[in-house]
């Protein structure tokens, strides 16, 4: 067999299938099957406890009191540890979608205003409501400012444009729990920045927890703080590719730097921009350790947050409700990829 | 931008000179502060009576009779036991980098050489897990893990972030093994090797750039973890992040708020160490898949 195929390129299906087995099982094991489990889990909910009627008798009559029966209340969790059927009622209870709630809330309430206010009040669209507000204000500000100090680091001499990169992607590549608890210690009242705002605001009661618009926005310029960097090193990368002809032809022809930033610079980083947009909206819509980093959780949740919540309840880990959430969870990180996903494969049908 | 014909005016340049200080002391200067502080007593980095105490160290002085005490250190290493957390993140982050990359390299370069639509479609569910949230998967692994009784030990730990980790480590190294000629192995192939062979001898001597810079980033995701590691491993067995937080819960003892700073000076300052060497490998990995557009 002297002459191989000359579509030598194609590997073939076998070949593929053993060099991608190992990474292909961990990614269904332990990323596919686990959200067929969240999946299967949020429409369990766990047992209720069982009661009983325990008559108790004294010399001036008898009472009959309701107590918990521990033995068959532990039985029946560990003959059935998934908990009992519940359907979409995890789904649709207070602390998810609300459906009842917000129907009553509809009839009861006299202005569109209260009942919103109503609305926003209960936990989950508390959460969603952070969370998008999260992810509006942190995504553009790190775009532009990861755009701005990408601009003027590229102006900055090239010997000492090394350490000044180093220094910018710090905030970068510390965990968010790590990030947050160094800012808040700082911003915390007993805190560098804390006490010197209180003396400048001659406000001794000025604290980040004592105000609900106060932690949102230190939140998100954490957010911000934490996240630029990454826009930085992309856009950085990308302005090195910047063609140099047209920008020479652009200031003969007497284009100011900005006009030059505008029609040049921009269209051609512009790829770039929606990738880097992609991947930070991913990211914040996950937000929650800063969160705990800021000790936050009086005035600002996440469903992140919630699921995390549920997960760590001290009682009965609620199993169905942290998978209800994260099932929802889900849902809307779908409606977020959809359009680029509906565009890749536009592309890839054409590209054929 | 150093273009030749470019006159900039000093406005401008005085303009940006500012900028990029006053950016990289909002960058830089919670890291310095903290390290600083992580050398006083309590009282004198929450202070509450005058926050120039961090400063003067005056209560660290009255305390421990110095300017600097390491005692938040040897106290959170010892007694704190932030010796077995960093143990168990070392034991973590070494076997999520090696099996990382073991599986992904071998995947990514499948990946890199298959023109099929699978291939194409494999890589878009990499992505879509990509942008799933940890503590998502992390609220299914929980009950199936109780069941089985594997919660709470290293290894089902290590695994979960592997798996976790794989979709970023494929993207990475599919883009990088693109950029590696087919004409090599493809000359190995007519030669009579087998893909295998041709990926050991011919591949893998070449691939180590590519392969540095996704294990920086298996190393930072296992190191940082906080989601898996928190809620996956007993107390015994806590790595240092979710240890850091555990500091920070029980506020009883006096002791404890500063074992969270020292812990988080221990914590951060190997991962700067590491990104100060490899510095170049980050910024090439996080550009990767971006710059080609």
């Amino acid at each position: 067999m002297g002459i191989k195929s000359p579509l030598i390129t194609l590997m073939p299906n076998k070949t593929f299938f053993w060099f991608f087995l190992p990474t292909g099982l961990a990614m269904i094991l332990f990323i596919g099957l686990p959200i067929i489990s969240t999946g299967i889990q949020s429409f369990y909910a766990q047992h209720d406890q069982v009661v009983k009627e325990v008559k108790k008798c004294d010399p001036f009559g008898c009472t009959v009191s309701i107590v918990v029966d521990q033995e068959k209340t532990s039985k029946i969790r560990e003959e059935k540890p998934l908990g009992k059927f519940n359907g979409f009622g995890t789904y649709v209870d207070r602390n998810h979608l609300a459906i009842e709630e917000i129907g009553k809330f509809w009839n009861e309430t006299n202005s569109f205003g209260e009942f919103v206010d109503q609305v926003t009040n209960l936990p989950f669209y508390k959460a969603l409501i952070f969370t998008l507000t999260y992810c509006l204000f942190v995504t553009p500000n790190v775009l532009l400012l990861g755009f701005i100090i990408a601009l003027s680091l590229n102006a900055v001499t090239r010997r000492i444009r090394g350490p000044l990169i180093f220094g910018t992607i710090l905030p970068m590549i510390v965990t968010p729990l790590v990030g947050s608890l160094v800012l808040f210690w700082m911003i915390d009242a007993e805190g560098i920045i804390g006490a010197n705002l209180q003396m400048l605001m001659d406000d001794p009661y000025l604290s980040l927890k004592s105000s609900k618009t106060l932690t949102w926005i230190t939140i998100i310029i954490y957010g911000i703080w934490h996240h630029s960097p990454f826009a930085f090193v992309v856009f950085y990368a990308a302005l090195q590719t910047v063609p140099q002809e047209p920008v020479e032809a652009a200031i003969i022809d007497g284009a100011s730097r900005w006009q030059r930033v505008r029609h040049i610079v921009l269209p051609h980083i512009y790829p770039v921009v929606t990738f880097v947009a992609l991947i930070s909206l991913m990211d914040n819509f996950r937000v929650f350790e800063p969160i705990i980093g800021f000790s936050a959780e009086g005035s600002a949740q996440s469903l992140s947050w919630l699921i995390y919540d549920n997960l760590v309840n001290e009682e009965v880990i609620l199993f169905g409700s942290a998978a209800a959430t994260s099932m929802m969870t889900i849902i809307g990180i779908a409606i977020l990829l959809a359009p680029v996903l509906i565009r890749t494969w536009k592309e890839f049908r054409t590209a054929r | 931008m150093e273009y030749g014909l470019d006159k900039r005016s000093n406005a401008l340049k005085i303009f940006n000179t500012t900028f990029i200080i006053v950016w990289l002391l909002v960058a830089c200067f919670p890291f310095i502060w903290t390290f600083w502080g992580s050398f006083k007593v309590r009282a004198d980095f929450f202070s509450r009576a005058d926050w120039w105490y961090a400063i003067t160290a005056f209560n660290t002085l009255l305390e421990t009779g110095g300017k600097f005490t390491t005692d938040a250190y040897s106290q959170a290493w010892t007694e704190g036991e932030f010796w077995k957390a960093s143990r168990n993140t070392v034991i973590v982050t070494f076997f999520v980098v090696t099996i990382s990359l073991f599986l992904g390299t071998l995947g990514a370069y499948a990946l890199s050489r298959s023109t099929r639509n699978y291939a194409f479609w494999i890589l878009i569910a990499a992505l879509i897990f990509r942008a799933m949230p940890h503590i998502t998967l992390v609220s299914g692994y929980l009950f199936p893990f109780f069941q089985l009784q594997i919660w709470g030990i290293l290894p089902t730990t290590i695994v979960v972030l592997v798996a976790i980790n794989q979709p970023f480590t494929l993207w990475l190294l599919y883009s990088f093994f693109k950029t590696v000629p087919k004409e090599l192995d493809e000359s190995a192939l007519i030669d009579g090797c087998s893909y295998f062979q041709a990926f050991r001898h011919i591949i893998m001597p070449v691939m180590w750039p590519g392969v540095i810079t996704a294990g920086l980033f298996s190393l930072m995701l296992a190191y940082n973890d906080f989601t898996v590691t928190a809620l996956l491993l007993n107390q015994e067995n806590h790595t240092m992040v979710p240890k850091i937080q555990s500091y920070l819960g029980t506020n009883q003892h006096e002791g404890n708020l500063m074992w969270a700073v020292s812990a988080v000076v221990s914590a951060t300052a190997p991962l700067f160490m590491l990104v100060m060497f490899f510095q170049r490998q980050v910024i090439s990995g996080l550009t990767a898949g971006a710059v080609k557009g």
